[in-house]
């Protein structure tokens, strides 16, 4: 662990002079360098206690090492993270953050309790084993060993682990990965009766519509930046609105960017896509002042709006080709 | 506002630092090495390795009839191979304690334990621990049935420094499970300790006296690294000449591996 200690030499030690209120989360000028592969490629991010932001972006969007940044599990190449205004092992150590991890964490040879009650004993100003196992609603199968777990069960059980400490941050990595529609729906109901008490929340999910039920805040990552960071509804908002596409050689970009409403044009070959609030003066500027032909309206749908925003192109999504290439 | 005592300046005015007390020891506590043991313990394979099979390998090979008049120091044969068979069951279990880590590692479950207050250092105590306790159960197992065969012979001070001697010795392989561990991240590390462990027994003499070693074997096998422990355990039995040389042999593995363990677990931060 010597990297997390070292992590934490270079952070401050408190808030930055913001009203004197120290952030849950800052992340400053942050970034992860794996060899050749820039994970996280400069963000600025400060979550505010009480607040529950989504990291909404597609594989290998660079959620994952950022919240291993937070957790103190990695150090950043370049930047300074605090938690608390604290370095994130310190407050790791004060078990003032936990998390569910996207992957493994579990040992298949101890039954659920006794995870429960290894996890316990580090914590000893934490919660009761049975309360949690109670809360993440797995209480009846606290003698199974844990290999004989379903994938949601063990969900549920690093749900339980990382409930522990009761943490003033909790960060949950594709915290529904594997879980059907109703197993989905009781998980964050549990979260939502635990975030009353004003827990912070941060979560990683592929999904738009977890993102837009249960964050407050939404940011969006691609290929290691932040590409927007508002409420649910603002997110919402820049997929609303509707794509022109039209046959044109030669557009002008320039001249269709400034047109009332628009916020994004595309030039693919002979083709222009033109997205905005208002469809009806971008197609009146393409018919009357330009040959435009084929011109086709459609709304963009919130999945679409999502992958538009995260992906440079479907293509380039999810392989590491697309990730590396520019 | 109310400073926390261990961050002094840093401003945790909104936290409440006294309900955030850091476990004590690191995080280690006999509660955790009582879980780990009950784990081991579930294991088939380690128990039938390192608790079943040297004493086996006792009722196969230190019984026979002569064993129990040919005299041995104070005592007799039978308790000269019952204190090696005790040797090879302790290294067993606590190699096996050490190599835990390798299965933790697979698992993420190292990772998971960096998000807790646990130290790794007390984590490595608790295998140690473990191993330690595991160990103490070979030792157990092999003189109990000893005792029960009425074979082994040798005064009370001998069964009680031996066996100590046995345990305490036995860390040794603790480090080197830590190390093939943290090396070997695989689920096939137990074979690999088992295969190395029987080879170190072989040169430590624990199965066949070392006089029946051609000369150049028996030169070569005083430098594996259960020839200065074997040695050393039979040493309140046998008594006679003792040989710092053993003492040299203990010590040089012990800082091999434990410089080794230490390596690998420095290097341990990769995500799994
Ligand atoms: N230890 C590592 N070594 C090398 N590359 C890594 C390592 N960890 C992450 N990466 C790379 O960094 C990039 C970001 O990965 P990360 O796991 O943070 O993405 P993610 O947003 O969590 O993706 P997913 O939605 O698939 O979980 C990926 O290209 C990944 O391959
Ligand atoms: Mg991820």
């Amino acid at each position: 662990m010597a990297g997390g200690d070292g992590a934490g030499k270079g952070s401050p030690g408190r808030g930055h002079g913001t009203g004197g209120c120290v952030a849950a989360v800052e992340l400053v000028g942050v970034e992860k360098h794996y060899g050749s592969v820039q994970a996280v490629r400069g963000v600025d991010l400060r979550i505010e206690p009480g607040e529950v932001v989504a990291f909404l972006g597609p594989n290998g969007a660079g959620k994952t090492t950022t919240m291993d940044l937070v957790l103190g599990l990695a150090a950043p190449t370049r930047g300074q993270v605090s938690v608390f205004g604290m370095p994130p092992r310190e407050a790791v150590r004060r078990g003032l953050v936990s998390a569910v991890l996207q992957s493994g964490g579990l040992l298949k040879d101890l039954t659920v309790a006794e995870t429960v009650a290894y996890t316990a004993r580090l914590f000893p100003s934490g919660r009761a084993p049975e309360e949690v196992l109670e809360r993440a609603g797995i209480a009846a199968i606290a003698g199974r060993l844990v290999g004989k777990c379903s994938g949601g069960e063990q969900q549920r059980l690093r749900f339980a682990m990382a409930l522990l400490p009761d943490p003033k941050l909790l960060l949950l990595d594709e915290p529904t990965q594997g879980m059907d529609v109703e197993g989905r729906r009781s998980f964050w109901a549990a979260i939502r009766q635990d975030t009353a008490a004003g827990r912070t929340v941060v979560f990683a999910t592929h999904y738009l519509e977890e993102a837009d039920s249960y964050a407050d805040r939404v940011v969006l990552v691609r290929r290691g930046r932040i590409v927007a960071d508002g409420t649910a509804a603002e997110v919402k908002a820049l997929a609303a609105g509707r794509t022109v596409r039209a046959t044109l050689a030669e557009p002008d970009v320039a001249t269709l960017r400034v047109l009332p409403g628009v916020d994004r044009v595309e030039v693919r070959g002979s083709t222009v896509l033109v997205h905005g609030t208002d469809s009806d003066a971008v197609a009146r500027y393409l018919l009357t002042r330009t040959p435009a032909k084929d011109l086709e309206i459609t709304a963009l749908g919130l999945e679409e709006a999502f992958v538009a925003l995260t992906g440079d192109d479907q293509e380039a999504l999810g392989t590491g080709e697309g990730r590396r290439r520019r | 506002m109310s400073g926390s005592p261990q961050l002094p300046g840093a401003s945790t005015a909104s936290l409440d630092p006294q309900a955030r007390s850091v476990p004590p020891l690191g995080g280690f506590s006999p509660g955790l090495v009582a879980i780990e043991l009950r784990r081991l313990l579930r294991n088939r394979r380690t128990v039938i390795f390192t608790l079943v099979v040297p004493v086996l390998f006792f009722l196969l090979f230190g019984l026979n009839s002569a064993y129990a008049t040919n005299r041995v120091g104070d005592g007799n044969e039978s308790a000269f191979i019952m204190i090696s068979m005790a040797l090879y069951g302790a290294v067993l279990a606590t190699a096996s304690g050490g190599a835990m880590v390798s299965v933790e590692r697979l698992q993420g479950w190292s990772r998971q334990l960096r998000i807790t207050p646990l130290q790794p250092v007390a984590y490595i105590a608790i295998k140690m621990a473990t191993s330690l306790a595991l160990g103490l159960l070979a030792v157990v197992a092999v003189f109990a049935v000893g005792v029960l065969t009425h074979k082994p012979a040798m005064p009370l001070g001998t069964w009680l420094a031996s066996g100590m001697a046995l345990w305490l010795g036995s860390l040794l392989f603790a480090a080197f499970g830590l190390f093939v561990g943290y090396l070997l991240p695989s689920e096939n590390v137990m074979q690999i300790i088992g295969f190395s462990l029987m080879l170190f027994s072989f040169g430590g003499g624990l199965f066949i006296p070392l006089s029946q070693f051609s000369h150049p074997l028996r030169v070569l096998a005083t430098f594996t690294p259960l020839y200065g422990l074997n040695q050393l355990v039979h040493y309140p039995l046998v008594q006679g000449g003792f040989h710092w040389s053993w003492v040299a042999n203990l010590v040089v593995w012990l800082v091999l591996f434990v410089a080794g363990a230490a390596w690998r677990f420095r290097k341990d931060t990769a995500r799994v």
